[in-house]
């Protein structure tokens, strides 16, 4: 009887295509798995078009083109070219290594609807030292590409302690260069994020700062460019509506084929995620335990199917559920109703001590330099395929 | 408001398609989708950058039999521009 009260399984809106975790940067919060390594295994063009024509077929029209650095697969015009011909709104996530002029061109005649071009900072300084890597230079002549041949263009910034003083810097520097949009992500804790939170973490305090200045400038760019604010994760006193519910618009493909509900799920433990190579979209989508685990309300423990705020948060994050409570189907921890919330205050309070303490001992700021080849530094861990191999081999960083 | 001799045309930012499993047409743009509904679509399908106001609002009353419609064809054009949905 069940079955007949369910609401119907709406059709996937948004695939995200994550081609390759080969990437030329290193981003010390970098979304993607942090034993990465273990999946290097990527789809052949051809399953690929398969994949987005099933997809498309059943009502998907948003597509992103990731990673990794979607730019090191030479196939990526041909599949920008399949997509659009299917239909698709095309936008190409990147760090921008790669795209020359000749490329950006022969992806404008693909069809390629916009691009997403990720900066870590307003500076050369940060910029290289987030990423280690010398990007900040090469970024900044890509920007120019993109607007000259006129594709609306997206800025994307992850924002964290380090560069959240530089936001109306980082404003500036995106009107400069022309983006329609800014998005300014307060780091998510997942994946190589989580591994380095205690350093990304910034303080209440400094996330208000940040959000009065990007609040002034929004008024004073009202037409020109959209400044999007991501909600900071933990300081936010609500649980955020997860990719607007689990299994219910969204889909990621990783680049050997997995199927998941969002960029981090693979990690949750003792569940089976189809992989397209040997399942339909369809299936995956409508049939599998994956994407059904914790679709809809019918897994909601009591607190959370008996709150209000249920329709509207979706129970929040599951990912954020298991990484800070052991279990994908807790109350999310940052939800005032949690049981668990002290884990994430503590946090919040670690960063504010760790300020006050710096403040108190006059000690001078770390000099953050980029140092070529480094895998860690100023204790930090960097997204690499090094230190991705020892964390699959359940070792430590290197 | 918007005058009667302006061409309007939907903005480079945004895609204008019919999405059959929507059952509707929509427009597109960086990370989102707005669905029309039937008057809207068939007022921006007529923004092509080619036809005036006066000529997208003759169009419409001629096609749904219609008097009138100058008002209203001229406050969602409005609101359109200003959501920078037309250039």
């Amino acid at each position: 009887m069940q079955a007949t009260t369910a609401p119907a399984i709406r059709p996937p809106l948004w695939l995200l295509a994550e081609l390759t975790y080969r990437c030329p940067l290193h981003c010390v919060f970098c979304s993607n798995p942090v034993d990465y390594a273990r999946h290097d295994r990527e789809m052949d063009t051809a399953t690929w078009k398969r994949v987005l024509a099933e997809a498309r077929a059943l009502g998907a029209v948003q597509l992103g083109f990731s990673g990794g650095e979607p730019l090191l697969r030479d196939d990526l015009e041909e599949l920008v070219a399949h997509a659009r011909q299917l239909g698709f709104y095309t936008n190409l996530i990147t760090s921008g290594v790669g795209l020359t002029e000749k490329r950006a061109s022969a992806l404008k005649s693909a069809g390629l609807d916009h691009i997403q071009l990720s900066f870590q900072d307003s500076t050369r300084e940060l910029n290289d030292f987030i990423s280690s890597s010398r990007t900040f230079d090469l970024k900044s002549k890509v920007a120019a590409i993109i607007k000259a041949q006129g594709y609306p263009m997206v800025l994307n910034c992850v924002m964290h302690r380090f560069n959240l003083p530089h936001v109306g810097r980082i404003i500036d520097m995106a009107e400069r260069m022309g983006a329609d949009y800014l998005e300014l992500a307060n780091t998510q804790y997942y994946g190589w994020a989580w591994l380095n939170r205690t350093a990304l973490m910034p303080t209440t305090e400094e996330l208000r700062d940040a959000e009065a200045i990007v609040m002034s400038h929004r008024e004073r760019l009202d037409g020109r460019m959209k400044v999007l604010w991501v909600s900071p994760d933990y300081a936010d006193a609500k649980p955020k509506p997860c990719m607007a519910g689990w299994g219910a618009v969204f889909m990621v493909v990783a680049p050997d084929g997995t199927s998941l509900p969002c960029h981090s799920a693979r990690m949750l433990p003792g569940i089976e995620f189809p992989n397209l190579q040997e399942s339909s979209v369809q299936d995956a989508w409508y049939g599998s335990d994956g994407f059904n685990r914790y679709r809809g309300q019918s897994w909601m423990n009591a607190t959370c199917g008996g709150c209000d705020e249920r329709g509207h948060d979706f129970g929040g994050c599951r990912c954020q559920a298991f990484l800070v409570t052991g279990d994908a189907a807790a109350t999310d921890p940052v939800c005032p109703k949690s049981e668990h919330r002290g884990r994430i205050d503590e946090v919040l309070a670690g960063a504010q001590a760790e300020r006050e303490h710096a403040g108190r001992c006059g000690a001078p700021t770390q000099p953050l330099r980029f140092v070529p080849g480094a895998t860690t530094l100023a204790g930090i861990v960097y997204r690499g395929d090094e230190n991705s191999r020892a964390l699959s081999a359940g070792s430590g960083p290197c | 408001m918007i005058s009667p001799n302006t061409r309007p045309v939907v903005a480079t930012m945004f895609r204008l398609q019919f999405e059959p499993a929507q059952d509707c047409w929509v427009l597109l743009y960086p990370e989102g989708m707005v669905k029309l509904n039937t008057p809207a679509a068939e007022i921006l399908r007529l923004c092509d950058g080619q036809r005036t106001v006066d000529e997208i609002v003759a169009e419409l009353e001629a096609a749904f039999a219609q008097t009138a419609l100058q008002g209203d064809v001229c406050a969602f054009l409005g609101q359109a521009r200003e959501r920078g949905w037309l250039q």
